[in-house]
């Protein structure tokens, strides 16, 4: 179905409008640059909620515009969405204005941040919008160097050495997914078609070439776990995060490890099912230990912005875990995992800014008490650990449930094991919220102002979807089940 | 072709022929009087001429010129304007900047302009004598222009030590020559490539040997290792715009005498490509593709020490020159367009660098990268078109080092390569840890000192823009240059 609107591309690209605007502008009109950034990730987040209210879910692939960018390799312009991107395109809209206005503190080199944010908000959508794979990995690229001078300038104390090993380890990934990309295309007779490639694949010689499959199977899963970031490549995730400005932690979190999990399920698993089975259990096996050596990792950490980093480690595992195990329940626990943990940890991430810009340190011991004089505050973190602990009632806990249900027959006890995990998970969020919020008032921090209206703003649409979709998971399960019980029916025919 | 008929197919030499006099009459003319310096402005036109000249090559059928002493082929005609260009950028960086004195530019842009007939011959050359005069005609000039920066010491050094290797290198090159010379009877590629196919098994061991004796003088031009020691202390002591130039054309003139040479002697046409020519078993293409592994990592593990731009854009171009020879090393028509295309990019992207240094030192005063500390304070263009210049170096889209990257390993991976690739595309993690040290100094650090201030003129930031323009074009809209590079990839034997 050929788009007309062009939705997509103006949805990618008007963040890049913005850019151009915000560094034209002189240097010296620092909110006129914040206002003008915000309000150019609006539309895209108007086209989002028209691309909600469009798509049909029965319908496949859609919103899809084709057109030839470079001949000679048969190089396209291709985009579109289904029901895997739809979820990740409208949490990508949704939290880049929210996070302009967690930048609005912002004041060193403003129209190199804003811009450098509009031109990552354009990347992003690329990458969750792309059905070419060049095109894909050129936004898949074009994401890191943004984000390595958004935490390399913008960052904490150590922001030079976290911007750098953020910038290494993902280029070491994706280089392996180029290689795989040059071998695909070689071996079907020139395509890069991600839509077409699954069945050129099995009629080409690779078809059969079950060793060649699974190196180039093994090349993605590096790449992409490393995005995850799945163990062993989590460590640079904590060093980012916590030197990451409080709106690029809320991004990398929210939306880069997504592109981990949706580039395994939208590109390794299409591609090469017969491999997604033979992985499945080693899958498995690196998510039990992401959800239990997270979760553990999490309890030790004494600075809070570290403790919501290793709490994503853990919680990318529930989605990997989902991913490996292939039955109907686990895939959809998976994506909408990944659209939780989005809203969920964009929270938590939001509300330790709030802290760290009153308190100016993120020490979980040096508060106390502090639900005493910052009720609006302690309500939203109340909120948003529970939901990261995942209590009934909120969105995190339909994820996880689906999640152990679709895995626990296939990997029983992995399944056990990693049940363990959120009974770590509650306990280093209660004893967490225990000591910064309960007890006795720590003196220093009377005096401090509750959340202002710019934060309430920012946190009451992320608080209203937690909720929503912990009542009525289906809002957003009808969007991508369809295409996630097609993909399961693919891995699991071949 | 005889003699006269041969002139229609040799404009673009003819023309820089016409300006050195040119620029020699109005250098003796002008004197030593301070601010004259239309010889400098002469070469500058003499190139745009000829480059523009070059391009009426093009619809010219292939054929060989001036009773077979040299050839015309597309390939010839993309090195030639290729050289061209380069001299021209580097006319232009000579004339902006202060490096070279200026009473002495003219004298310096006569030479550069016979460096370039020299390079332009190289390129074009189908006989072993010719391969030899016009090398050294090339090299000569080139020892003389690394010799010209007002910093009398290092400038001196490096030009005695590019003399030395150079000389050294050049002569075991000649011997190779005058064995290859010895087995065949004759100098014209043709002849030897024949009695080579003739020959029996017997010869092989003396003939591989010619052919590594002849490597070394390539390898010492392209700065592959182990003949890479002179680059760094060259790079460091030279003028910039002759280090830019160095780094470029005499890589390219390199790289052309590589392909035409191996290519037209050892080896034949088949169908689809190419192959070892038939009575001959060694690998050359292998050795080529060990020494270019090599070559990159010893390329940018040298990097990372470094303090001094030049010196770290040396090893930088050790690497490259690695990478340049994985599409060397295929033997197939799909490697010499990848090389064609990734040194189009390579022009761009090192000139790009290369003129912000010149820019920048000439007003700082240093050449350190902790000299650039807080650059985009100062020099905000400057800095950005040097951020370019580097993720293009690593190979980061959207800019052009990336498709040139992309297309090397697919010619890699299209004769399955599987080893190489994997140690090349790891080299270019390797290569982005020093290559971010920069830019790291540029953004992320600030300077001690108050705000370092450059001063550049709008003629040096309009030659700045046209040079990384093509960077970040040629990234997003690579169709028009991988035709151009198809159809310059065509060779004549």
């Amino acid at each position: 179905m050929e788009s007309q609107t062009h939705l997509l591309t103006w949805m990618t690209f008007f963040p890049l409008i913005g850019a151009v605007l915000v560094l034209i502008t002189p240097s010296r009109a620092k909110t006129f640059i914040k206002q003008l950034a915000f309000v150019f990730t609006l539309p895209s987040l108007a086209l989002g909620v028209q691309m909600l209210r469009l798509y049909d879910p029965a319908a496949g692939l859609q919103f899809v515009e084709r057109v030839s960018w470079i001949s000679y390799f048969n190089i396209e312009y291709y985009i579109g969405a289904d029901g895997l991107s739809v979820p990740m395109l409208f949490l990508t809209v949704l939290l880049c204005p929210i996070c302009i206005l967690a930048s609005w503190g912002i004041n060193d080199r403003v129209k190199g941040y804003f811009a450098l944010f509009l031109l990552l908000e354009t990347g992003m959508l690329g990458v969750f919008s792309a059905l070419d794979f060049f095109l894909f990995y050129v936004f898949w690229e074009l994401m890191l160097l943004p984000m390595y001078f958004l935490i390399g300038i913008w960052g904490g104390p150590r922001r030079e050495y976290a911007a750098i090993k953020f910038f290494l380890y993902t280029l070491f990934g994706s280089v392996f997914l180029l290689i795989a990309m040059i071998v695909i295309y070689l071996n079907t007779g020139g395509s890069f078609d991600l839509v077409a490639l699954r069945e050129q694949i099995a009629s080409s010689p690779l078809g059969s070439a079950a060793r060649v499959q699974w190196w180039l199977f093994l090349g993605m899963y590096v790449a992409f776990a490393i995005k995850i970031p799945a163990f062993p490549f989590h460590t640079w995730l904590p060093d980012a995060h916590v030197e990451a400005p409080t709106a690029i932690s809320v991004i990398l979190a929210g939306i880069l490890l997504k592109m981990g999990t949706y580039g395994i399920l939208r590109i390794a698993y299409p591609l090469f099912p017969e491999m997604a089975q033979q992985f499945a259990l080693f899958i498995a096996i690196i998510a039990l230990i992401n959800i239990v050596y997270g979760a553990l990792c999490a309890m030790a950490q004494t600075d809070l912005k570290k403790l919501v980093a290793y709490s994503s480690i853990s919680h990318m595992g529930y989605v990997m875990l989902g991913m490996a195990a292939l039955t109907p329940e686990g895939m959809n626990g998976a994506v909408l995992q990944m659209f939780n943990h989005g809203t969920i940890t964009a929270m938590l991430f939001l509300l330790v800014g709030v802290i760290y810009d009153r308190a100016h340190h993120r020490n979980i011991d040096g508060f106390g008490g502090l639900a005493k004089n910052l009720p609006i505050y302690s309500g939203f973190t109340c909120l948003a650990f529970f939901a990261s602990l995942g209590l009934p009632g909120l969105s995190g806990f339909i994820s996880e449930a689906l999640v152990f249900l679709g895995a626990f027959p296939v990997f029983m006890v992995i399944t056990i094991i990693g049940l363990s995990g959120i009974v770590i998970t509650a306990a280093y969020i209660l004893w967490t919220y225990q000591r910064v919020f309960l007890g006795p008032l720590n003196e220093k921090y009377a005096e401090l102002p509750d959340c202002s209206i710019r934060e309430q703003v920012m946190l009451y649409p992320l608080a209203f979807i937690v909720i929503l979709l912990g009542v009525f998971p289906h809002l957003i399960l009808q969007i991508f089940q369809p295409t996630m019980m097609q993909l399961i029916e693919i891995v699991t025919k071949g | 072709m005889g003699n006269i008929e041969s002139l229609a197919y040799f404009i673009p030499e003819l023309i820089l022929t016409a300006t050195v006099l040119a620029v020699l009459f109005a250098d003796v003319l002008g004197g030593e009087r301070e601010g004259f310096d239309p010889p400098a402005n002469f070469a500058f036109v003499g190139c745009v001429a000829a480059f523009l000249a070059h391009f009426t090559l093009y619809s010219l059928p292939s054929t060989p010129l001036f009773n077979g002493i040299l050839i015309h082929d597309p390939f010839g005609a993309f090195f030639k304007g290729f050289f061209i260009f380069c001299t021209g950028v580097t006319t232009a960086m000579v004339i902006v900047s202060r490096e070279v004195a200026r009473f002495k530019k003219g004298e310096f842009c006569v030479i550069i302009l016979c460096v370039c007939i020299g390079m332009c011959l190289v390129a074009a050359s189908r006989d072993l004598l010719m391969i030899y005069l016009s090398l050294e005609l090339m090299s000569l000039g080139s020892y003389v222009m690394a010799g010209f920066s007002r910093k009398i010491g290092p400038s001196e050094e490096a030009s005695l030590k590019f003399v030395l290797y150079g000389g050294v290198s050049t002569g075991i090159m000649l011997f190779g020559i005058s064995l290859l010379y010895g087995l065949t009877g004759g100098t014209s590629f043709e002849a030897v490539r024949s009695a080579l196919a003739g020959a029996g098994s017997g010869i092989e061991p003396i003939a591989f040997l010619a052919l590594l004796m002849v490597l070394v003088g390539v390898g010492y031009k392209v700065a592959m290792v182990p003949f890479h020691f002179w680059a760094p202390d060259v790079y460091e002591g030279a003028p910039t715009a002759v280090t830019a130039f160095l780094s470029v054309a005499s890589k390219g003139t390199g790289f052309a005498l590589l392909i035409r040479f191996f290519f037209s002697v050892f080896m034949q046409p088949a169908e689809g490509g190419w192959a070892t020519l038939a009575p001959l078993h060694f690998d050359w293409g292998l050795t080529i593709a060990v020494l270019s592994a090599i070559t990159m990592t010893v390329g940018n593990i040298g990097a990372y020490p470094q303090t001094n731009l030049k010196r770290l854009l040396a090893y930088s171009g050790v690497a490259h020159a690695g990478y340049l020879l994985m599409g060397v090393s295929l033997m197939t028509s799909t490697g010499v367009e990848a090389v064609i295309f990734y040194l189009v990019m390579y022009l761009f992207t090192n000139m790009t660098a290369f003129f912000v240094i010149l820019v920048v030192s000439e007003s700082l005063g240093t050449e350190r990268i902790a000299g650039f500390r807080g650059l985009w304070r100062g020099a905000p263009v400057a800095a950005f078109m040097m951020t370019l210049a580097l993720f293009s170096l690593v190979g980061l889209p959207p800019t052009a080092g990336f498709v040139g990257k992309l297309y090397l390993f697919y010619a890699v991976l299209q004769q399955k390569l599987y080893w190489l690739a994997v140690i090349g595309v790891l080299n270019s993690v390797l290569s982005l840890y020093y290559y971010a040290r920069i830019i790291k100094a540029m953004y992320l650090e600030t300077s001690s000192e108050t705000e370092p201030a450059v001063h550049s003129s709008p003629l040096a930031g309009l030659i700045l823009i046209v040079m990384a323009a093509p960077v970040l074009y040629f990234g997003v809209f690579w169709n028009p240059l991988v035709e151009y590079a198809r159809y310059c990839a065509h060779l004549m034997q």
